[in-house]
C-alpha cells in the first residue's frame, strides 16, 4: 500500500477553499429550508383542509423521490422549461431548501403540537394575535424541543450537500475529484475531504450542545 | 358588564351547557360552583371565547362577542383569565411574562409596561422574583404571577378557572389572599372554584351548575344555608 499525501499538498489550499463553498451552501439551504418548513408546518396544523392537503402532498413528493433526481430535474429541466439558465449553486440551494423544508416541516409540526395547549390559551386570553403568538410564544418553545432533531437535519444536509458535485458545484467533494483527476491519486484527496466533513459535523454537534444548554437556562 | 342569553355549548353530540342565561354586574364577584363535568369551566371559557358558543349570545361591556363582526382580540384584552395550571410562558422571565402582552398588544413602551409590572409584582408580593424564570417558582408563586400577568392588561373583568385546584394545600391561602385583595379593588370577577369557604366569603352571588343547567343563582348566604334544589342540597352535603 502506497500513500502519498505529499503529492496533493500543493492542491490543499484548493480543497480547503471548498469548505467555504460547502458551508455557505449548507447554511443557506438550512435557513431557507427551515423557514419554508415552518410555514409548511403551519399549513399542516391549519384548520383549512385544502392547505393541509397541499402541505401533505408537497411533503410526500419530496420524501418519495430521490434527492439526486430532484437536483437533476431542477438543474437540467429548468432551462428547458422556462428558459432560465440556472447556475449549479442556485439549483442546489433551491432543491435542498425545498427538500429540507419537506423533512423539517414534519419535525416542526410535531414540535408545535408538543407545546402545552395552555400556552396558546394564555396568549389568546391576553388578546395576542395569531402571528405574534406563533412567533413569540409557540415557536420558540417548539424549536427548543426539536433542536436535536433540527441539528440532525442540518448534519444530513451538510453531508448530502456533496450531491451538488454531480451538477458541477465546486464544493469539497468536487474539489477532491478534481485533484484526483489531476494527480491520479484517489485515496488521499478523498480521505482529506472525508476528515474535513467529519470535523465539520462534529463542530456542528458541539455548537448545538452549547446552544441547547443556553436554551435550557429557563428550566 | 357580562350578559349571557340562552347560551348553549356542545362538543359534538355532547351538550355541555344548556340554555344558560344570567348577568354579572360591574364590580360584582360571582362564584361558579358545581360538581365536575357540570360545565363550569366551559361557561367561563365561553366568556372570552376560548370556547365558541354553539348558540345564544354573550355580551361583554355591551358588545355581543358571539357576533361574527366582533373583534374578539379587543374583547379579550379587556377580560383577564387565570388558569388552573398557570400557563406562564416558561421561556420568559416573570418580568417578561408580565410585560409581553402590554407591549405587544397594547403597544406600551418597555418602560411603561415595566412600571405596571413592578407595581403588580409588589401587590402580589413577588417583587424580588422579577428576573426569575417561572420554573424557579413554587406553585403558589406561579399562580400569583399569572394573576399579575392578567392584571397587567388592566382588564375590567377577571376570570378565574379553578385557580387553586392544582396547588399544594399550603399554597392555596397565599393565592386566595391575593384574590381577596383584588375583590377590594372593585373589579368584576367570575371564579370557578371548589373553595366553598372562599366563595361564601367573597362572592356577591353563587351560580350553581349541574349537568349543564344553571340550577341556582343566589347570594351566598341564601345558597349555602337554604338551597332551593335537591341537587344543590346533595352537593353541599358532600362538600361542606
Amino acid at each position: 500500500m502506497k500513500l502519498d499525501f505529499g503529492q496533493i499538498m500543493p492542491s490543499l489550499p484548493f480543497i480547503l477553499n471548498g469548505i467555504v463553498v460547502t458551508l455557505r451552501f449548507t447554511v443557506l439551504s438550512a435557513l431557507l429550508g427551515f423557514t419554508l418548513g415552518t410555514l409548511l408546518s403551519l399549513l399542516k396544523i391549519s384548520s383549512v383542509k385544502p392547505l393541509r392537503w397541499f402541505a401533505e402532498f408537497y411533503t410526500s413528493i419530496f420524501r418519495g423521490t430521490p434527492l439526486i433526481l430532484q437536483l437533476a430535474l431542477v438543474y437540467f429541466a429548468t432551462p428547458q422549461l422556462i428558459g432560465y439558465r440556472i447556475s449549479p449553486i442556485e439549483a442546489g440551494v433551491f432543491t435542498f431548501s425545498l427538500n429540507s423544508a419537506a423533512y423539517s416541516s414534519e419535525t416542526i409540526r410535531a414540535g408545535i403540537m408538543a407545546v402545552d395547549k395552555g400556552q396558546r390559551e394564555a396568549s389568546l386570553s391576553l388578546g395576542v394575535a395569531y402571528r405574534p403568538m406563533m412567533l413569540d410564544i409557540i415557536l420558540p418553545q417548539a424549536f427548543k424541543n426539536i433542536l436535536p432533531a433540527l441539528v440532525n437535519e442540518s448534519i444530513a444536509l451538510l453531508k448530502d450537500s456533496a450531491l451538488v458535485s454531480t451538477i458541477g458545484v465546486l464544493d469539497l467533494m468536487r474539489r477532491a475529484q478534481v485533484v484526483a483527476g489531476q494527480t491520479f491519486l484517489y485515496f488521499e484527496p478523498l480521505i482529506v475531504v472525508g476528515v474535513i466533513y467529519y470535523v465539520m459535523v462534529m463542530g456542528l454537534t458541539q455548537a448545538a450542545n452549547v446552544l441547547e444548554r443556553r436554551m435550557r437556562r429557563s428550566d | 358588564m357580562i350578559r349571557i342569553e340562552h347560551l348553549v355549548k356542545s362538543f359534538g353530540p355532547l351538550e355541555v351547557l344548556k340554555d344558560i342565561s344570567t348577568e354579572v354586574g360591574t364590580g360584582e364577584v360571582v362564584a361558579i360552583i358545581g360538581p365536575s363535568g357540570s360545565g363550569k369551566s366551559t361557561l367561563l371559557r365561553c366568556i372570552n371565547l376560548l370556547e365558541v358558543p354553539t348558540a345564544g349570545h354573550i355580551f361583554v361591556g355591551g358588545v355581543d362577542i358571539t357576533s361574527p363582526k366582533c373583534d374578539i382580540l379587543k374583547v379579550r384584552q379587556n377580560v383577564g383569565m387565570v388558569f388552573q395550571h398557570f400557563n406562564l410562558f416558561p421561556h420568559k422571565t416573570v418580568m417578561g411574562n408580565l410585560t409581553y402582552a402590554p407591549m405587544k398588544v397594547r403597544g406600551l413602551s418597555k418602560a411603561d409596561a415595566g412600571k405596571i409590572a413592578l407595581d403588580l409584582l409588589e401587590k402580589v408580593g413577588l417583587s424580588e422574583k422579577a428576573e426569575q424564570y417561572p420554573s424557579r417558582l413554587s406553585g403558589g408563586q406561579k399562580q400569583r404571577v399569572a394573576i399579575a400577568r392578567a392584571l397587567a392588561m388592566e382588564p375590567d373583568v377577571m376570570l378565574f378557572d379553578e385557580p387553586t385546584s392544582a396547588l399544594d394545600p399550603e399554597m392555596v391561602k397565599e393565592v386566595l389572599e391575593v384574590m381577596k385583595a383584588l375583590v377590594k379593588t372593585g373589579i368584576t370577577m367570575c371564579i370557578v372554584t371548589h373553595e366553598m369557604g372562599f366563595a361564601r366569603e367573597v362572592a356577591d352571588r353563587v351560580l350553581f351548575l349541574d349537568g349543564g343547567y344553571l340550577v341556582e343563582d343566589a347570594p351566598p348566604d341564601v345558597f349555602f344555608t337554604s338551597p332551593k334544589s335537591d341537587r344543590a342540597q346533595q352537593f353541599l352535603e358532600k362538600v361542606l
